[in-house]
């Protein structure tokens, strides 16, 4: 097993100078290779980490039941995303774009290297540098287009999430000292080092440390207040990079916030920890459904829906129920699948009419028949509509919070939720379903899809939401009932 | 702190207070490459007083971090940010989005919040005066008034590197014993930030023939 933990460190690595090396025509299969065998190799591991496994490679690497789910949600999305992106880009013959795929392709290998490398970090510094590795190149993923829109919005978001980073370095920096009373001076910070000894930290550090880790990667996580940068790099972003970003890089930073998490729990209680993390939730979800209600930008709708859903896994997470703990997890992978397609469909309606902005968009199914059908789709998904996997998840999650006795926070997500539900909905299938007007630039677009490989992976991420939400498979669910035993204050080290 | 040498203490709690009034001077910089050379001086006084922490407590592993900081920090940075000034061919006399005397008073008002949250905290460190960490948790407050009220991408990006050198402060204070792995890899990152600032700031001024960030209001909702 240890190999095959090595060996998802490695592919994704061995992509970047391979895309760059390999004859341009030969660098969208070598990445789409390269994702696969990613995502394959982490479907090995399932269920050994559903059974409590554990495998490091020193103080290095290591893999448990928490980080392979968010493995999961990265791998699927490096593989979908790299066959989208084949299909999608269509790159002038040329130096113009030879230049921009050895540009893209390297990056958007790197940017899933550093995704995938972060939930394998064994220890809160190297976690760090991995997430923060995906800041850097992904800004400059959203910047490759080198308009005023993307430098623009490229520039905030290294501003600010290098800024929250910083604070969530900070709050490395002072958790490590927090653990120096319990293991002494010098030690290495490895999570099974800082688990097995919170319960002796000195308690106010850890409060720093957690408060300072819940702003820094809140930020890159896209919690409010500290979310501004999301909408604009999420819409300006090339559509591909968009999906990778949602479905993943958030739920990446989330993992992060999820081992300080832990820590905290078993060193302070469990109070404490979930009070802060339900309070950014529930602004979280409140901006993101209130602006769902008035977007007229397609991705930025997007975007904001990203905003609110991040707003339920906080939520879901302060609960700590085990069966909201459960939900939050499932809610992690339904997302990514959910919100790559949706960014996928997203990118053929943008490419095919030429605009994000709603009003001046008619008729999609009929223009894109594939790829607008199955947006529609991924948005039903997303407004939490049965029988997709975000219905289910968001279900466990409010009874979680019911079966702790608190009935306030869980009829706030039920509310907050369903205002979302009609802000998503509405404005997507009016768009998406509408007839075309008879003149004018929406009733001139040609009929028919970008690529018939921009349908595949769409496809695909339906098939695994819809699974999501029909029958999680028995390994699947061994695996998520294990990791959220680990968020538990008692619960595995 | 009983076995210190008193003069090495006080050394350390100057050096820490310089940081923090490079970080001012920062702020209140009337051009862009005086600002450079004061996030440069701001280096240098976080390399020595690693280089004098290594030498007086015997901790072998900061030298080699003094010394990558030093390359890093004080030689490849500034001399980054001055070639893209060159490249520009301009240098701004300053882009405060508020008067300077108002600048100051909010940079120390934000200063003070951070010493005096941080500062009844209690932290001891083994190896610096523990007040360093409460002057660390100040500096990078001033450096987050600096990136708001200046209104270009080159103070901007000297602000966060000076954040940066903030938590190397901190960390120094707190977390001296952190393994010497993992303190490269995070000046590793430092350089990957710096090329990725490096490459947007041109690709802004590329677009846009200035330096100045006003402009950049196009997104908004």
């Amino acid at each position: 097993m240890q190999a095959v933990l090595v060996a998802l460190f490695v592919v994704p690595l061995v992509a970047v100078p391979a895309s760059y090396l390999l004859p341009a025509k030969f660098a969208p299969s070598a990445s789409a290779l390269a994702g696969t065998t990613s995502f394959g190799l982490c479907l090995w591991l399932v269920p050994a980490a559903g059974a409590h496994a554990r495998w490091g490679l020193g103080s290095f690497l290591h893999l448990d039941a928490l980080s392979e789910v968010f493995l999961l949600t990265t791998t699927f999305l490096y593989a979908t995303t790299a066959i989208f992106a084949a299909g999608y880009l269509r790159l002038p013959p040329g130096p113009a774009g030879r230049r921009y795929g050895e540009r893209f392709w390297p990056a958007f290998n790197l940017f899933c290297a550093a995704m995938v490398a972060a939930p394998l970090m064994n220890g809160l510094a190297t976690l760090w540098v991995a997430v923060e590795v995906t800041t850097v190149v992904s800004a400059l993923l959203v910047a490759i287009d080198g308009t005023h829109e993307a430098t623009e919005a490229s520039w905030k978001y290294l501003l600010i999430a290098s800024l929250g980073l910083s604070l969530a370095l900070l709050g490395t920096v002072v958790m490590y000292y927090a653990g120096t009373r319990a293991l002494g001076g010098s030690y290495t910070p490895s999570f099974s080092e800082l688990r097995a000894g919170a319960s002796h930290f000195s308690p106010v550090a850890v409060r720093l440390a957690f408060v300072l880790a819940v702003l820094g990667y809140g930020t890159k996580m896209g919690l409010v207040p500290v979310h501004t940068w999301l909408p604009d790099a999420h819409s300006e972003a090339p559509s591909p990079v968009s999906a990778l970003l949602s479905g993943t890089l958030l739920a990446t930073s989330f993992y992060a916030l999820l081992r300080f998490f832990q820590v905290a729990e078993r060193s302070l209680g469990p109070r404490f920890p979930r009070e802060v993390v339900a309070g950014f939730g529930v602004a979280s979800l409140l901006l993101g459904a209130l602006y769902l209600l008035s977007q007229r930008d397609l991705k930025r709708l997007l975007a904001y829906s990203s905003i609110e859903h991040m707003g339920v896994v906080a939520v879901g997470t302060s609960f700590g129920a085990p069966v909201a703990l459960f939900g939050v997890l499932l809610h992690v992978l339904a997302h990514g699948a959910a919100k790559g397609t949706a960014f996928f469909g997203a990118g053929s309606v943008v490419r095919k009419f030429g605009t994000k902005d709603m009003e001046a968009v008619r008729g999609g199914v009929l223009v894109l028949p594939w790829s607008a059908t199955l947006l529609v789709a991924a948005v039903l998904g997303l407004s939490g509509l049965p029988p997709f996997g975000i219905f289910r998840s968001e279900l466990l999650v409010v009874e979680g919070g019911l079966s702790t006795g608190a009935d306030a926070l869980p009829a706030v997500l039920v509310v907050l939720v369903t205002v979302a539900f009609f802000g998503l909905s509405w404005s997507t299938t009016r768009t998406m379903l509408s007839a075309p007007p008879a003149r004018g630039p929406a009733g001139d677009v040609a009929r028919g899809e970008v690529s018939a490989w921009v349908v595949v992976p769409m496809v695909t991420g339906l098939v695994a939401l819809g699974l999501l939400g029909v029958h999680v498979p028995g390994d699947l669910a061994r695996l998520l009932h294990g990791a959220a035993a680990q968020l538990l204050p008692g619960g595995a080290q | 702190m009983g076995q210190v040498p008193s003069t090495y203490a006080s050394g350390a709690g100057i050096a820490a207070l310089l940081v923090l009034l490079a970080e001012f001077a920062m702020l209140r910089a009337p051009s862009l490459r005086s600002q450079v050379r004061l996030y440069m001086s701001q280096s240098l006084v976080v390399v020595v007083l690693a280089a004098v922490t290594a030498a007086v407590r015997g901790l072998d592993d900061l030298y080699v971090l003094a010394g990558l900081s030093l390359l890093l920090k004080v030689v490849l940075v500034p001399a980054l940010l001055v070639h893209l000034l060159r490249e520009a061919g301009s240098d701004l006399s300053g882009s405060p989005a508020l008067k300077v005397a108002s600048m100051v008073l909010v940079a120390i008002a934000a200063s003070a919040f951070g010493f005096f949250t941080v500062g009844p905290l209690g932290f001891r460190s083994p190896v610096l005066p523990s007040s360093a960490f409460a002057v660390a948790a100040a500096v990078v407050m001033v450096a987050f008034v600096l990136i708001i009220l200046r209104s270009d991408v080159v103070s901007q990006a000297v602000g966060f590197f000076s954040v940066e050198n903030g938590v190397s402060l901190a960390s120094m204070v707190v977390a001296a014993g952190l393994p010497i792995v993992v303190e490269l890899t995070l000046l590793f990152d430092l350089l990957v930030a710096v090329v990725a600032f490096g490459l947007i700031m041109r690709a802004h001024h590329a677009l846009r023939g200035t330096l100045y960030t006003w402009e950049l209001d196009r997104l908004r909702g």
